[in-house]
């Protein structure tokens, strides 16, 4: 009987494992299916055309890349600094407290909340409008968590030998830093954003009312414009056309773009930290 | 002091952006999703014929639109309603004549699946069904079954005019409501997704929109068509419009003399709208 | 992991220019953080606070009408509250089980190579976009649940707790999966050597060491499917009214924010109505952190201290 129920559970455990891995290779698979047919070179490196219902996603692509260069560039100083801060320099003090639970309450807020806070801080108090800039500051402070935890992991696995050999041989606490800590850290540090990358590229709901355009006839070239970004193109499309039944091609190939890209960008980060897991 | 910082990191900040852009000026037309449409393909356009022009087009709503002109963020605010009296008042005390240029006819069409029977529907019979107080297509000479309403939006001009000429038209002191059992729709297509993927249901749509995946319902006997719109006889017509700060100069007089124009408006009519002229 | 060591200060400090500059460069750099969640926190109030004067707390809290375009506008949030509770327990109830079963299957069951392929790949589809499900859900799944079902819509709760449920597998599984793994190999083995089955010892031994992981796994999964917007707003189907079967269309708070906030003029009562409607959403997912950060304390006191 005890043997019984171990087989039952064992076979229970498989089939909910096998089952949800078809679900998502099957999910995969349709998107494929139907996106494959709308890819092309011209779809990649065309902006849309007639009312979006032909032509490529060149303008949003650019935008979502754009988008992410400018959050990347404001989160990462912040987010290293704070794990460096974390690793380094914290005392067990009311002010390492606060920093970590806001950092773990920061992790925790919804998107759409984001969003609000991107609107009435950047958009409106900074008077930055609806614009590539306010999106891109929205999308750096939904990062900045990832950002801090995966940089404090860094520093952390540095072991303290290199540190105490490197003081040793005279060397300030910022020198070993800079010369030591800081160059052991960085492929942990570059995998954590990228895998922040990843989560950014398809963030809809924090840009919507912070600097997503519905349309711009060409790429966005100052932090001041609206910008078109990938995500909120696949949204626009999917319930903003005049035709939807005849853009759906273009809708799936919108989504297969998408979806390569987050999962291209996120698969060679967890692939990098795999990879530097085992080498430890 | 906080004014100052915020006013030292803007111009900051401003002042590398406006290194990189490299155009002589900038039009931002925000405002209804029903005006998109031909709006986006106007733009789509005009824009190679002026390319020291940058142009950005976004569908945040009527009411978005014309509050980005009053905070002078948007320079033409597309509407599918007229400005209300409060919004002018905002605008004068912000130092922004609203400015009215009629672009275009809309029909706002009653619209089902098109297995639907149903063809014509009476304005009590419309109204009743929003308010829920009929509920199964049988009673207006259908099938038997539910009626699954749809609506949008309750900041959409479409669904202003929807509840004015529609919902509230007989009422007296007392507003009728959409019935909150409303499925709601975020935009114009995403109300034609959700009829022409649902047998049951009924929704409303600018006549641009209409297209062979749902069946447009005649409403009082009159059908919506570029005919009806026209001479009046179709009782759910609405002008589209385009609003300025003050009358219309430089470059966005091009652009909304470019919609006005011949060219402007076949985009209208292929899209499906009506020309206003 | 989340615990200072004090490191810094066993550390030698040098008191040269460049180490206190460093110093003082760390701290206020990470100052920025708190700043950020300070602003969220003040904006969300600031901005949602001038609603009381349109309407009274309760009105907001248990009023069950919204209208908020009519002149006065009716701003009753019940309906929108409840209907983010109820996807948010019916998303729950469909993906915690199925979380904590890829979890056990990964930490206990599947051979090592098979682990080795299957952790990766869970956590790469953590990272597909919600606007992906959101499109799948209205463009595929609703119009084959109302055909199948005979529904008056398929765009309904069901559709979006699915889907929900569906996309919080991946990060709570793979959380689980590391709660489990961190339950030392001798508690197994001495449940192995006392004869028992393996189903035995996960059941009595290893899930109930790694309770508090996946406690806060899951309460990680739940915050996050309370804040989704994206799905809801394309596949739930937004009818303002409190569900009465798992088929009615729902409209959660969050898909009101992301569907009026872009429509409604700034200073509007029903502008406030929408931040009011974010500091609800905030203060649900501080109270759910508050309470994970409770129970890791507590599961850390458990193991008889630091980890």
């Amino acid at each position: 009987m005890r043997k019984f129920s171990d087989k039952i559970a064992t076979l229970v455990f498989w089939g909910t494992a096998l089952s949800l891995g078809a679900l998502l290779a099957g999910v995969l698979a349709f998107v494929v299916n139907r996106g494959w047919a709308a890819l092309s070179w011209e779809f990649i490196s065309e902006p849309p055309r007639d009312g979006m219902t032909a032509g490529g996603i060149w303008t949003p692509l650019v935008g979502t890349l754009e988008l992410i260069a400018v959050s990347m560039v404001a989160t990462v100083p912040v987010g290293v600094g704070t794990g460096l801060y974390f690793s380094e320099y914290a005392t067990d003090s009311f002010f390492t407290h606060v920093l970590r639970q806001s950092i773990r309450a920061l992790a925790g807020v919804p998107s759409v909340v984001f969003g609000l806070f991107g609107l009435s801080l950047f958009v409106i108090f900074l008077g930055f409008g609806s614009s590539m800039l306010s999106a891109s500051l929205t999308l750096a402070c939904l990062s900045l968590p990832l950002m801090v935890t995966a940089s404090e992991q860094a520093f952390r696995a540095v072991p303290q030998d290199y540190r105490d050999a490197s003081y040793a041989l005279g060397a300030t606490k910022w020198q070993t830093i800079r010369k030591v800590v800081l160059p052991s850290a960085a492929s942990t540090i570059i995998t954590g954003v990228i895998l922040s990358i990843g989560r950014v590229a398809g963030e809809t709901a924090p840009i919507i009312f912070t600097g997503a355009a519905f349309y711009t006839p060409g790429v966005a070239q100052s932090l001041f414009d609206e910008v078109m970004a990938l995500p909120y193109h696949v949204y626009v499309l999917a319930t903003a056309g005049t035709n939807i039944e005849a853009t759906r091609p273009l809708q799936y190939g919108a989504i297969l773009v998408l979806v390569g890209l987050v999962l291209g960008i996120s698969s060679v980060g967890v692939w990098m930290r795999t990879r530097l897991t085992r080498g430890q | 002091m906080l004014n100052k910082w915020k006013v030292f990191v803007a111009t900051l900040i401003r002042g590398l952006g406006v290194a990189g852009a490299a155009y002589a000026s900038e039009i931002v037309v925000n405002g209804s999703t029903t005006v998109l449409p031909f709006a986006q393909i106007a733009v789509e356009r005009f824009a190679p014929a002026h390319p020291e022009v940058k142009i950005s087009i976004s569908g945040g709503g009527t009411g978005n639109g014309i509050k980005g002109l009053i905070d002078k963020t948007t320079h033409i605010a597309n509407a599918s309603r007229e400005i209300k009296s409060s919004e002018i008042e905002q605008a004068k005390a912000n130092g922004v004549t609203p400015f009215e240029t009629a672009v275009a006819l809309d029909c706002i069409v009653p619209v089902v699946h098109p297995s639907n029977p149903v063809k014509n529907l009476t304005f009590a019979q419309l109204k009743k069904i929003y308010t829920g107080e009929i509920t199964n297509w049988k009673d207006v000479g259908g099938e038997n079954a539910a009626i699954a309403v749809v609506g949008r939006d309750s900041s959409s001009g479409t669904y202003g005019t929807w509840q004015e000429l529609v919902v509230e038209k007989g009422d007296k002191d007392q507003k009728s409501r959409v019935t909150p059992k409303a499925q709601v729709t975020a935009s114009s297509g995403a109300m034609l997704t959700t009829v022409a993927k649902n047998k049951l249901a009924i929704g409303y749509e600018g006549i641009g929109y209409v297209d062979k995946t749902v069946k447009a319902v005649s409403v009082e006997g009159v059908e919506a068509s570029l005919a009806t719109a026209k001479n009046n006889t179709y009782p759910l017509s609405r002008k589209l419009y385009m609003y300025t700060d003050g009358a219309p100069a430089g470059d966005v007089k091009a652009f909304i003399d470019y919609v006005l124009s011949p060219d402007g408006q076949k985009i209208v009519t292929d899209t499906g709208f009506i020309n206003i002229h | 992991m989340l615990h200072t060591r004090k490191r810094g200060t066993t550390s030698p400090h040098f008191g040269g220019w460049g180490d206190r500059v460093a110093a003082r460069t760390a701290l206020s750099v990470s100052t920025v953080c708190i700043l950020i969640m300070g602003f969220i926190l003040y904006f969300l109030v600031k901005e949602s606070l001038p609603v009381l004067k349109a309407t009274t707390l309760s009105e907001l809290l248990f009023g069950m009408d919204w209208y908020p375009q009519e002149t006065p506008p009716a701003l009753g949030m019940f309906p929108l509250i409840m209907s983010s509770l109820a996807v948010t327990f019916l998303s729950s109830a469909i993906g915690l089980p199925v979380s904590l079963a890829i979890a056990v299957f990964t930490a206990e069951i599947a051979p090592r190579r098979l682990r080795n392929l299957v952790k990766p790949l869970l956590e790469l589809l953590g990272f597909i976009p919600s606007i992906v499900f959101g499109f799948l859900g209205m463009v595929v799944v609703a119009p084959w649940l109302q055909d199948r079902f005979s529904l008056l819509t398929g765009l309904n709760m069901a559709n979006a707790s699915a889907l929900l449920g569906m996309m919080m597998v991946p990060i709570v599984g793979s959380l689980a999966d590391e709660a489990l793994c961190a339950v030392p190999r001798e508690l197994r083995d001495a449940s192995y050597a006392l004869g028992a089955t393996r189903w035995e010892t996960i059941r009595r031994v290893v899930l109930p060491s790694a309770l508090p992981g996946i406690l806060s796994a899951s309460l990680l999964g739940v915050m996050r499917a309370t804040g989704e917007t994206m799905v809801m707003l394309m596949a739930a189907g937004g009818a303002a009214v409190i569900p009465r079967s798992l088929f009615d269309p729902v409209r959660p708070l969050t898909s009101t924010i992301a569907a009026e906030m872009g429509e409604t003029p700034v200073g509007s009562e029903h502008y406030h109505a929408l931040f009011f409607a974010g500091l609800i959403l905030l203060l649900i997912t501080l109270a759910i952190n508050l309470l994970s950060a409770k129970i890791e304390a507590k599961g850390f006191k458990l193991k008889g201290g630091n980890l």
